[in-house]
């Protein structure tokens, strides 16, 4: 099995997609001519050509918009939004138009579309270029939210998100664009909405999605050295979300500790632990934990970026709460 | 505004189709009024009566397989594009068997079979919906164009501004339609907005014209050359339409914010009067006309009973369509 980027990843699922069907079209700010702002868009042009591949202005609301009306009109168009906090500008064409077209217009169509965008912090991009705001979009019916944590599920989950028919919105963590893993050119697109247990445990659960799984991942292997085994559970979609999954592995370790990148105040965890306090809550043996980033914007500097993060020590010690 | 002219060049099977397009539309949203001021059409409604040349105008230049994204004032864009008069109301009236089965209401009529890619409550918002459905055309080479249809009210819209930016640089195959009545949801528009649309349409090089909105045969033959060009390659059009909206912004309003002669002089400004003028000086028969009112009527009379007889809408089935019905991957 060759090691792939998690950026060359996600390119070879919009190269293999551009080359399987002429319906998918590519566009977005400096995707074309320049490879994308993170490179993973690099030779796509080339290859397919500026019918298919297009640079956009800087003008994110028609961006989107364009997107959910070719997606009406017959073709299956990727659009990135270069950081995900540019998303706010484009709010109108995913909440108003794409999510509910399929639903107000009587089942008449869907909006077979992909968003495309990078959030996270530890890059040191300040308060407008770092934010995770996937729960944004997770409350609103008729999107889907897909996260991935590698590069293996990037190239899977990317695959699966072009052939769905409804619109994605497709979170890339910029941090791990150059992170290496390992990556079967065979493999199948995963399914969107089923989670995976990324690491078998009997002591206690962490539920993650994106990059904060290789966070849980490392906590877990600090608490294996103290004899503490770690279930992790990788949702990839956040909506829909694998509640099963989450139940199953709760109903194996009856702990259970929630952790994103996103802050915790109203976000995706805020709904795990509701939904387990009520299904799960015979098998819970502690209140469940939290762990986020703190309600607040992402600071700029390094010493207050780093605090602000949550990271492997906060995961530890939200599992010794939980275990105590 | 000039009169209407008497074009004897125009075929009078063509003044009396686009009589009769502009009488469903205006009969319909007549109706639409009673039935909502007896409760029969919950919701908000909003009218565009006075406004009928523009619909009929322009989508008679368009072809079937063309795509119209309209806005909340779109009644005429969705009967004249030819969504079916049954189950137009039986959704405006919120039924099960209406075109969206009841789930959108007036705001949101589409018929993705006839090209109409919805009604939209967004102002602005069907704008960059057209310029992507252009975009389609485009990549699919599929011969067709898209239609954008938004009052001046939405000029003031960023995403107008950046669709007319998208479509020059793409060299879309897309008509914009400006149906400027001047007035912005209860605000006249010169306090709106500081330019004016062909203007804004210059500076991004995308050729306009500007017709009477209130007579259909020069709305007509000024979409059918702009139009015309669009499907040449030769990239988006402006068209502004200057017209007058007779009802409120929606039903209910009593437009206490409108001069008293501004609403006395709207008749004079009547596109259906305008056209009737037309027929009479073709001598056209009267009782031909009166044939075409009496059709129309009953043809509404048999959509408002279908309303009425229609089912409330089923809402397991409204839940199940928020996503597709997907098996395995």
């Amino acid at each position: 099995m060759a090691e792939v980027r998690f950026g060359k990843a996600v390119n070879m699922a919009l190269d293999d997609a551009l080359a399987a069907d002429p319906t998918v079209i590519l566009f977005g700010e400096d995707v074309a001519e320049a490879g994308g702002p993170f490179g993973v868009t690099r030779g796509l042009l080339e290859k397919y050509g500026d019918r298919r591949v297009r640079d956009t202005p800087i003008s994110e609301a028609a961006i989107v918009g364009a997107a959910v009306g070719a997606a009406m009109s017959g073709l299956k168009p990727i659009v990135e939004i270069m950081f995900m906090d540019f998303v706010a500008i484009a709010m109108d064409a995913m909440v108003n138009q794409a999510a509910k077209a399929r639903f107000m217009f009587g089942g008449q169509c869907s909006v077979p579309m992909v968003l495309r965008t990078p959030h996270g912090g530890g890059v040191n991009a300040g308060p407008q270029h770092s934010q995770c705001l996937e729960a944004w979009f997770a409350h609103i019916p008729g999107l889907k939210v897909v996260v991935p944590s590698n590069p293996s599920d990037a190239n899977r989950l990317l695959r699966a998100a072009i052939a769905d028919p409804d619109p994605i919105v497709f979170v890339e963590n910029k941090a791990m664009y150059s992170l290496k893993g390992e990556f079967d050119e065979s493999s199948e697109p995963i399914e969107i909405g089923k989670a995976y247990v990324a690491r078998a445990g009997n002591d206690v659960t962490i539920v993650s999605y994106g990059a904060a799984v290789n966070t849980a991942l490392q906590a877990a292997d600090k608490l294996a050295s103290r004899n503490i085994s770690v279930e992790v559970v990788d949702l990839r979609s956040i909506q829909p979300w694998d509640e099963e999954a989450v139940l199953a592995s709760l109903s194996r370790t009856h702990r259970l500790v929630v952790l994103h990148e996103a802050v915790t105040a109203f976000g995706v965890g805020a709904e795990i632990v509701a939904r387990m306090s009520d299904i799960g809550f015979d098998e819970l043996d502690a209140p469940i934990k939290r762990v986020g980033a703190p309600f607040m914007p992402t600071p700029f500097a390094k010493s207050l970026e780093s605090q602000y993060l949550p990271n492997a020590e906060d995961v530890i010690a939200a599992v010794e709460q939980v275990l105590a | 505004m000039s009169p209407a002219k008497s074009d004897n060049s125009v075929p009078k099977s063509r003044l009396l189709e686009f009589y009769e397009q502009m009488l469903l539309v205006r009969e319909a949203e007549n109706r639409l009024s009673k039935l909502f001021a007896d409760g029969e059409v919950p919701g908000f409604i909003h009218l565009s009566v006075g406004q009928e040349a523009v619909c009929v105008g322009v989508t008679s230049a368009l072809k079937r397989e063309d795509t119209l994204a309209s806005n909340h004032r779109g009644h005429g864009h969705a009967l004249s594009k030819g969504v079916e008069l049954n189950s137009f109301f039986l959704e405006i009236m919120g039924k099960e068997e209406g075109i969206c089965g009841g789930r959108g209401g007036s705001m949101h009529v589409a018929d993705m079979s006839v090209g109409m890619l919805g009604a939209n409550g967004i102002v602005g918002a069907g704008i960059p919906l057209a310029v992507g459905s252009a975009l389609a055309h485009q990549v699919r080479e599929n011969g067709a164009i898209a239609a954008a249809f938004f009052g001046d009210g939405a000029l003031a819209e960023g995403v107008l501004h950046e669709s007319f930016n998208l479509a020059a640089l793409w060299k879309l195959p897309i008509l914009f339609v400006c149906e400027n009545n001047g007035w912005s949801e209860f605000s006249p528009t010169d306090r709106q907005f500081g330019a004016n649309v062909r203007e804004l349409a210059g500076v991004f090089g995308i050729p306009s014209d500007y017709v009477d909105g209130d007579d259909v045969l020069d709305v007509h033959d000024a979409a059918s050359d702009l139009v015309t060009a669009i499907r040449a390659g030769e990239g988006p059009r402006v068209l502004e339409c200057v017209t007058h909206r007779v009802r409120g912004h929606f039903e209910g309003d009593s437009q206490k914010y409108r001069a008293e002669d501004e609403m006395n002089s709207l008749s004079n400004h009547d596109p259906i009067a305008k056209l009737e003028s037309v027929i009479s000086k073709r001598r056209i028969p009267k009782k031909e006309v009166a044939a075409i009112r009496e059709k129309i009527d009953a043809k509404i009379n048999a959509a408002v009973e279908a309303g009425r007889a229609g089912n409330a809408p089923d809402f397991d089935r409204a839940q199940a369509d928020v996503y597709t019905a997907v098996r395995g991957v």
